[in-house]
């Protein structure tokens, strides 16, 4: 216990000294939210689907969620680098342990970057349909943050260098992103497109915002726990396996 | 005197590499021992082994009383150990470190504090204890992990190349520290290092490897004597060959190198 403890304050110290990383990695949802929301906005209106910006923040929530989660993960590789995972593999833990606080450390940091996207755009101007469901709402984020941080942690545990990490972002987050009906409704949707988008697990994530933030569901709440839950610990499972793999 | 170390016939193969060939050879508890060897002779890989970062293909190690393999967490807690490169974490403070590794190795809290008191003050980082690993120098860097690898009162330090781009000024102290170390708690000491007069100095022993082999051992004496030579070096040369040996750059080599690049000031 105590040496899952001191991994995840490990990750929480390192992520409030590093404030650079805290607002750099807000400008890119920041982003979205400003150009899109407002730019598409009056289309999105007259296309009779409502309000955008409403419609937009989930999304743009569960996009900061996946980068920072994938992010920590990653940073695994970092670690290797700067020689600090040698220190935690000669330590009489068990691996287990230590994927486990490690994982625990950047889902909480990736949860947290979520909620400054949604401050913000309450700030904005966003509003919860209803503010009972919020806390809900930040246990799915939790979920989502769990899942993608493991993942980032499986692909960090067999890369050997950064040099594979542009090929993970361009052809992992971003497609896993953009195919996630984070920016876009479900429904008309070309068949092809739609069956990509089932197949992503961040799809289910950000309908269970959608759902408890702005009350929008296509697959529906129970249908989004099942997927997440399962695909979590199957992430899990493997990020741990690979993880306990790793050679110095 | 009992050996702390015991390793016989010990073997590791990459495929059809053979990194380490056959090789037996005891530290007695309490000694200073000196791992010697050309680059690429098998050094780093049997240092591993021994630091259960390895399973050996064959043979057998004894540490401490424990095998590396079977009783890994026995074993870990049985050494303290300085790498090569530094593994400190940079974000964190020089307390916080120390008390990473406590909490990893599972010291109490009250002795935790206490022992990382002591130890920082020994290697004399204890009025920098709150500042950021990354604003130190190289051999402050060198001295906490030093510290640290002690924190949890272990019977061996092992400390491969540990003086490696130090000025001779930091590299005399880190001696003194650890030779009072080596009195004071008795703790045994086995390092690497390419400087051989350092080695002659300091170790009450020494064992070259080459080639996977361990080519002798010794003290400095004994295989000045052994080798008809006059210096250590000479001695080394003799038993080892002049060939300059190349070494492939594997991918943690390569890591080493972009990680001195990204940090943009290396230790070397």
């Amino acid at each position: 216990m105590k040496t899952i403890y001191i991994l995840w304050l490990r990750q929480i110290k390192r992520y409030l000294r590093s404030r650079s990383r805290i607002i750099g990695s807000l400008g890119q949802p920041l982003l979205f939210l400003l150009a899109l929301g407002y730019g598409l906005g009056s289309v999105f209106q007259k296309a009779g689907e409502g309000n955008y910006f409403q419609f937009l923040v989930p999304g743009v929530m569960g996009m900061s969620i996946i980068f920072t989660a994938i992010f920590s993960g990653i940073e695994l590789i970092w670690d290797r680098q700067f020689g600090f995972l040698k220190e935690t593999m000669v330590a009489p833990v068990s691996r287990v342990n230590i994927m486990i606080g490690r994982t625990l450390g950047g889902a909480t940091v990736a949860t947290f970057q979520g909620i400054i996207v949604f401050l913000i755009s309450v700030i904005a101007g966003f509003r919860p349909y209803n503010w009972a469901l919020v806390p809900v709402a930040l246990v799915f984020m939790l979920l989502v943050a769990l899942l993608f941080t493991a993942l980032g942690t499986a692909i960090a545990s067999v890369l050997e260098d950064m040099q594979g990490f542009q090929l993970i972002m361009n052809f992992l987050v971003m497609p896993l992103f953009f195919l996630s009906g984070a920016l876009f409704p479900l429904d008309g949707l070309p068949a092809v497109l739609l069956g990509i988008v089932k197949f992503d697990p961040l799809s289910y994530g950000i309908d269970s915002f959608r759902i408890l933030l702005v009350h929008i569901a296509n697959f529906g709440l129970g249908v989004d726990f099942t997927v997440l839950a399962l695909v979590t610990v199957a992430c899990l499972g493997v990020g741990t396996y690979l993880f306990s793999k790793i050679q110095i | 005197m009992d050996n702390i170390i015991a390793v016989k016939g010990l073997v590791k193969k990459f495929g059809d590499f053979t990194a380490v060939n056959d090789i037996s050879f005891d530290v007695k508890k309490g000694e200073i021992f000196a791992f010697l060897g050309p680059n690429g002779a098998g050094k780093s890989t049997t240092i591993k082994m021994l630091t259960t970062l390895l399973h050996p293909s064959g043979g057998s190690i004894v540490m401490n009383g424990w095998n590396p393999v079977s009783h890994a967490s026995d074993a870990r807690k049985s050494f303290g150990i300085v790498f090569q490169d530094p593994s400190l974490d940079d974000e964190l403070t020089a307390a916080e470190n120390m008390e990473f590794h406590g909490v990893l190795y599972g010291v109490p809290a009250k002795l935790r504090r206490e022992r990382t008191e002591q130890l920082l003050k020994f290697v004399e980082l204890w009025d920098r204890k709150d500042n950021l690993v990354k604003e130190f120098s190289g051999g402050m860097k060198r001295r906490l992990e030093i510290a640290r690898g002690l924190l949890h009162h272990p019977k061996i330090i092992f400390l491969d190349e540990p003086t490696l781009g130090l000025d001779p000024q930091t590299r005399n102290h880190m001696w003194a520290y650890l030779q009072e170390l080596n009195k004071t708690e008795g703790i045994t000491v086995f390092f690497t290092t390419h400087y051989m007069e350092e080695a002659a100095r300091i170790a009450q022993r020494v064992a070259i490897i080459d080639h996977g082999k361990i080519v002798a051992t010794g003290s400095a004496a004994e295989l000045m004597k052994q080798t008809e030579t006059q210096s250590l070096e000479d001695a080394f040369l003799k038993l080892t060959g002049n060939v300059i040996r190349e070494e492939e750059a594997n991918s943690a080599d390569r890591m080493r190198q972009a990680g001195r690049m990204w940090r943009g000031h290396g230790r070397r």
